[in-house]
């Protein structure tokens, strides 16, 4: 039996003080900025989900020989998935942001007894995300 | 500077039976108050029913946790003059059932307090001719900033995850389990995990991160949360590596 249960049952007593319980809202997320964020953040997982599917689907047109690769590429330019991209990589850079911010909360790096300051461990989040793109982009425009 | 300042104060008489309304309130506005002056100021010299709780009013106490203008506040840390001309709204801290006026029912983290053990629990107790438990600065580095809590309950205002699953443990209470595990005279640790690691202890945050920005006391409840996941995986891990490694 819930308090609120409880309450309309038994009603106002000395001993059974009626508590007044507020129902969260739907739409409490709303109701704050850092709440929106953090649910802006936490929608951003499915478009890293959805960048994930499409390199998927690229490795099986590779593999699928260069008729498939071709209609892969025409399919990757229709304005509809241009756009999808477009909000995609936003979303994707959002979550790297707000991960990489929180990083250093989840954690704890202690050197020599010492915890690390919050910006190191956050640039060499950054630090690692750059060498990481510099390498694919190497990898790609080579030649 | 205006002379005075609205404070629209939530009211609620359980004997009545309405739902909460809202009351406002012309107070002075004095450059050396903050909000709990001003609802003493009410108490005293215009409406003596008016209900809260509070005690110390220097931050150390945690009774007078409310909500000021939405957020989760100490009254006794929160000036009335940050938030000029007004008005200030005050209520009772969100997400607790109200009983009267400001008070909120706090049983329900009280229980959930003695639920993960908040004590040093060790293995063997030394008798007490062989003295103190000694502790370097280092070992009481680790875990110091978890020991700060007031128990304001703030972190729970501030905790979406609280307010839509009231059986979430919450943040005050794994910091503060977080808090001996990591104190090296401690051994309670997997005792704890298995408190703490169920669907309503740490796996129910979502990492709002919130707790930690409203807690007066810098504890930082959201760190505490995610490391404990973090060693809760490993545990986990290292058991299903080794199922018959040592315990």
């Amino acid at each position: 039996m819930t308090h609120g249960e409880h309450d309309a049952v038994q009603g106002y007593t000395t001993h059974h003080p009626r508590w007044f319980r507020k129902r969260v809202s739907t739409y409490w997320w709303l109701e704050q900025w850092a709440y929106l964020k953090f649910v802006l953040r936490e929608l951003s997982s499915i478009f890293v989900a959805g960048f994930i599917v499409i390199v998927l689907l690229w490795i099986r047109a590779v593999s699928g020989g260069p008729e498939a690769y071709e209609t892969f590429l025409n399919c990757m330019k229709s304005p509809l998935v241009v756009v999808l991209s477009v909000i995609g990589i936003v979303f994707v850079a959002l979550h790297s942001v707000t991960w990489f911010g929180l990083t250093p909360r989840a954690m704890a790096v202690r050197v020599a007894g010492k915890k690390l300051p919050e910006f190191l461990i956050i640039a060499v989040n950054y630090a690692a995300w750059i060498v990481a793109s510099g390498f694919i982009a190497w990898v790609v425009l080579r030649g | 500077m205006a002379e005075s300042i609205q404070l629209e104060v939530t009211r609620y008489s359980p004997e009545k039976g309405a739902a909460p309304s809202s009351q406002t309130f012309e107070v002075p506005l004095r450059r050396d108050w903050v909000v709990l002056d001003a609802l003493n100021h009410i108490k005293d010299q215009m409406d003596g029913t008016l209900t809260y709780r509070w005690s110390c009013r220097m931050g150390i106490c945690g009774s007078c946790g409310m909500m000021v203008n939405g957020e989760p506040k100490l009254t006794c840390a929160t000036f009335l003059h940050d938030y000029a001309p007004g008005p200030v709204r005050v209520e009772p801290l969100r997400y607790f059932p109200i009983v009267r006026d400001l008070v909120v029912e706090m049983s329900d983290f009280m229980r959930k307090l003695r639920k993960v053990k908040p004590w040093i629990i060790r293995e063997e107790e030394k008798p007490v001719s062989q003295g103190e438990y000694l502790q370097t600065p280092v070992e009481l580095d680790t875990y110091k900033q978890y020991s700060m809590c007031i128990n304001c309950m703030l972190c729970y205002a501030a905790c979406p995850v609280y307010g839509l699953d009231p059986l979430f443990i919450g943040p005050a209470a794994i910091a503060l389990a977080q808090r001996y595990n990591l104190d090296s005279r401690d051994a309670g640790s997997r005792e704890r995990l298995e408190i703490i690691s169920q669907h309503e202890g740490i796996w129910g945050c979502t990492f709002v991160g919130e707790c930690t920005k409203v807690c007066p006391k810098h504890v930082d409840p959201s760190g505490a949360i995610q490391q404990y996941k973090l060693t809760a995986a490993k545990d986990w891990f290292k058991s299903w590596l080794m199922p018959r490694g040592a315990k």
